[in-house]
């Protein structure tokens, strides 16, 4: 359960975007923000399961499509005054290639930094 | 004396030899190979070669001498044909080296975009002195052009190398903004309008498509077409350690050299260094680590202790002029905070990144002049606390008494300037406040003008306003967009217009915006009012769209999403229908529902599926109703004359017309209409948007009807005697309400806010403004008459958006 899978290049993702995969344990989204770190957490928002692939990217937020609740991508937890979390799955990229690995086992967010 | 043998002759070796003669110069024999017929120079300092602002003697930092004096066995211009490590020799071209120790430096090779034409003559990278010597070469002939594929730090100092000698230069960037992997976008921003204002031209999501010639370079050609003529094209992407040699020879490579912390490859007595190597996972391409390694690999050579770890890197561009800086991680996220300052007038962005009370990162742009203090205290991890509220102005800021910006305006003369624009001084300001009893932004600009063009004075203006009337003036009174700005959104929209503001970034950056990014708020908000205000100039952010807008869906509270294609002014035929109900069957589609706007609505589709179901419904000749959009929705009608008996007017075929001119149009909020045969009103136009009500005298044009949070019949515009005029009527109507309304405002409530006057004046009273708001929607049209479904169903826009990136299996999950 702790094998890295590649999913795609960064570049795949819109910045400030998402795309998701699909696995055995449901539906995974993959974010990209601004600044090309790499999220991923379970498609589902803890407020009403909404597909938070679909919602708007920023910072390190997304904003689900459903009913605007705000998740950051490295906790899983929603902001503000709203209580709940979503799983994280670590994520890593190939500073050279650019390829995104995604391992499934629920733990913080990791990121490896993009080296020059 | 021990034998050790060097393969490469870069800037990292090359520093290993120095540290190495300076602690020991007796410990070793050195030979020296290097592919490259001369000695190590100073690769960094190519850039000003490039430019003309040096010479290559200049940057030459081992001469022969210095070989000589330190005895080192120089066999340059010649390649090591392998490395045999049972033997311990170097194999080279020209014969073979024993070793005692072995260091790899063989750095890295510049990335070539595999396209058509990359081998043709006039296709260079930028790399070594005879890239640049090339480079040099093409732009001595008069009127060349070159095109720089890459944005980046290299791309970017050769294109300014090039410009600076006289070519025509194009920059084509794949990503957004320069510099993407150093860069936000506010600084990408700066960055450009500076390049551009020293001539060169910028293009970014420019995708090459192959480069065209016989045998030498003629041109490049875009993904969408374009073709750029080009006597010189320079890739400039990106760079790929060189360990062919390593590999061969059996040493443990990764993606590059694997080395410890003692720059030790998998065989005890190979070192390696530089850009070939991989340390903990990580690649190395700028040169304060590559010095650090070397430092430590020399120390290791002669027996002294020392480990080589990974630190934050800072990166600066070297061209002339362009003054900018990035350190560190600069991304926001949970417990992070940011501190954002911009100076519009002086091109100055700066924006620090605080996690736990310490400097994490930084983005610097137009004034670096802190950059080393910012980068040392990221460094270090030094605690900020006590100088938080100053940090963002630098250290000369520190310890002094904070600036009080009351106490600056109030020392302003009485015939100060506030009011460039319209040349209105203090006194005047302060003057009318008094006697006219003013107490808002919005009065003061009215009775003395002041703030009302270009706005960069209105903080000006209300710290006059805070001094004149103290705790009665409440800034607040206008409310911000979002917690990014302090401006509302009429502030927003005026001054897009005002200084030509036309992208995102620019927005951010002009208006001075608090956040790097935007929020979920601001921005659906400034991307809707840079497509009304710059029809055809403004490229619509995708990711800066709610989803619905993004896929041309509904989505549903399941994550599937609802499908209305567009029935004009509610008319339908049997083909339609027989393509719906195929539609609905094929793709298994749960729920067919008939919409208030007389619309069918498939409800229950697969975001996979999307495309194919659009591909279905668009060859039966509809297109996207437009359903999930702040946009022309419906034009709902009664079927008029051509059935009614009660019917006064072709109410459907005017309702058809309007629907047809005005589909694909971008509105603040959803705008409704219908048009009504007679007044019976069957269409039930007197709660819509826009409503026509047919007599027998004409139409009666209504607007800001609402049914549904709020419940309000609509208002008369005017009657008018033609369908050609209500038309005209209707549209400049609605593009009035497309450059005035505020983000999600609906019609209803835009006119509470600027009163019947203001609308009526503008496109009822004087024809002349009529038929200009009608023209500005025509040319908006242009653009936007295009339909969504279509463009997706081909799979040419967007194709990767509908389907997950990958799947992971069962059994690859298990694994």
């Amino acid at each position: 359960m702790s094998a890295w899978h590649e999913i795609g290049l960064v570049t795949d993702i819109p910045r400030r975007g998402a795309r998701c995969v699909a696995t055995p344990f449901g539906r995974i989204a993959v974010f990209r923000t601004a600044e090309d770190h790499v999220f991923a957490t379970e498609d589902r928002c803890p407020h009403k399961g909404g597909p938070l692939s679909q919602g708007i990217v920023h910072d390190s937020s997304v904003t689900c499509p459903l009913h605007n609740a705000v998740i950051s991508l490295e906790s899983g937890e929603m902001r503000g005054p709203d209580e709940g979390r979503v799983r994280v799955f670590k994520t890593r990229v190939d500073p050279l290639t650019r390829v995104i690995e995604l391992s499934l086992a629920a733990e913080a967010a990791g990121i490896v930094e993009a080296a020059e | 004396m021990q034998r050790l043998v060097v393969i490469g002759a870069g800037m990292a070796s090359g520093r290993v030899l120095e540290t190495l003669f300076e602690t020991d110069p007796d410990a070793f024999a050195v030979t020296l190979f290097n592919a490259e017929p001369r000695g190590n120079y100073n690769r960094i300092m190519l850039s000003p070669v490039l430019s003309g602002e040096k010479s290559f003697e200049e940057i030459v930092t081992h001469s022969d001498d210095w070989y000589g004096e330190h005895k080192v066995t120089c066999r340059f211009g010649e390649k090591v044909v392998a490395i045999d490590r049972a033997r311990k020799v170097v194999v080279g071209e020209k014969g073979e080296v024993p070793y005692d120790r072995l260091i790899v430096a063989t750095g890295s090779v510049p990335f070539i975009v595999p396209v058509e034409g990359r081998d043709l003559d006039g296709v260079i990278t930028y790399r070594d002195l005879d890239d640049t010597n090339r480079m040099i070469e093409a732009s001595g002939r008069p009127g060349s052009r070159a095109v720089v594929i890459g944005g980046g730090l290299l791309g970017l100092e050769a294109a300014a190398g090039l410009r600076l000698r006289g070519m025509e230069v194009t920059v084509l960037h794949l990503s957004g903004h320069l510099m993407d992997r150093q860069l936000d976008e506010a600084a990408g921003y700066l960055l450009r309008k500076d390049l551009e204002k020293r001539g060169i031209a910028v293009m970014t999501r420019a995708s090459t498509e192959r480069i065209l010639g016989d045998t030498r370079v003629e041109a490049v050609e875009l993904a969408d077409g374009t073709r750029l003529e080009a006597d010189l094209v320079v890739m400039a992407v990106g760079i790929r350690p060189s360990v062919e040699i390593a590999r061969a020879a059996g040493l443990a490579v990764n993606r590059a050299i694997v080395v410890d912390a003692q720059m030790r490859t998998s065989d005890p007595d190979i070192y390696a260094v530089g850009e070939c190597v991989e340390f903990n996972g990580t690649l190395f391409g700028l040169v304060a680590p590559l010095y650090e390694q070397a430092k430590v690999l020399a120390n290791c050579l002669v027996g002294k202790p020392g480990s080589f770890s990974v630190r934050e890197l800072s990166t600066k561009l070297k061209v002339t002029g362009c003054d900018l800086f990035s350190a560190g991680d600069f991304s926001v996220g949970e417990g992070r905070e940011e501190i954002v300052l911009r100076d519009p007038s002086q091109g100055v962005y700066r924006r620090l990144v605080i996690e736990n009370d310490r400097l994490v990162g930084a983005v610097m742009y137009g004034d670096t002049g802190d950059a080393n203090w910012f980068f040392d205290l990221i460094r270090d991890g030094a605690p900020v606390a006590a100088m938080r509220e100053t940090l963002i102005f630098g250290q000369s800021y520190q310890g002094a008494a904070p600036l009080d910006p009351m106490a600056a305006v109030a020392a302003l003369p009485d015939d100060a300037e506030i009011c460039g624009c319209n040349g209105v001084c203090k006194s005047k300001i302060t003057g009318a406040i008094t006697s006219k009893g003013l107490t808002s932004l919005d009065a003061v600009r009215v009775h003395t003008k002041a703030s009302s063009s270009c706005g960069t004075c209105t903080g000006l203006v209300e710290q006059l306003m805070a001094l004149t009337l103290g705790n009665a003036f409440n800034p607040q009174a206008v409310k911000p967009m979002c917690g990014c700005t302090d401006l509302g959104h009429a502030d927003v929209r005026r001054l897009i217009v005002a200084k030509q503001l036309k992208s995102i970034p620019e927005v951010m950056q002009e208006l001075e915006w608090k956040t790097s990014c935007g929020c979920a708020k601001c921005r659906p908000a400034l991307n809707y009012y840079l497509i009304a205000d710059w029809p055809g100039e403004y490229v619509d952010d995708d990711q800066s769209r709610f989803i619905n807008e993004r896929v041309h869906a509904n989505i549903q509270k399941d994550g599937t999403y609802s499908v209305v294609p567009r029935m004009w002014g509610g008319i339908t035929s049997a083909k339609e229908l027989r393509a719906i109900a195929d539609v609905a069957d094929k793709f298994q589609i749960p729920t067919v529902k008939c919409t208030g706007g007389q619309r069918i609505d498939l409800l229950g589709v697969k975001k996979e599926d999307l495309p194919a179901v659009w591909a279905d419904l668009n060859a039966a000749g509809m297109v996207s109703g437009a359903a999930y959009g702040k946009a022309l929705r419906t034009v709902k009608t009664c079927v008029g004359t051509d059935w009614c008996r009660f019917g006064t007017q072709d109410s459907t075929g005017l309702g058809v017309r309007i629907e047809k001119f005005m589909w694909g149009s971008w509105t603040p909020a959803k705008v409704k209409m219908a048009v009504s045969g007679c007044p019976r009103n069957c269409a039930e136009a007197t709660c819509k948007d826009v409503g026509v009500i047919c007599t027998d005298a004409g139409y009666e044009i209504h607007f800001a009807g609402a049914a549904g949070l709020d419940i309000k019949g609509t208002e008369v515009l005017t009657q008018v005697k033609t369908e050609d005029e209500a038309l005209e009527m209707i549209v400049a109507l609605v593009q009035l309400y497309r450059e005035q309304g505020h983000y999600l405002e609906r019609i209803y409530k835009w006119l509470k806010r600027v009163g019947m006057e203001s609308v009526r004046a503008a496109v009822v009273d004087d024809a002349e403004k009529r038929r200009f708001y009608f023209e500005r929607f025509v040319k908006s049209q242009e653009t936007a008459q295009r339909d969504p479904w279509a463009d997706r169903a081909s799979g040419g826009v967007a194709s990767h958006e509908f389907r997950p990136m990958a799947e992971i299996t069962f059994k690859e999950a298990a694994e």
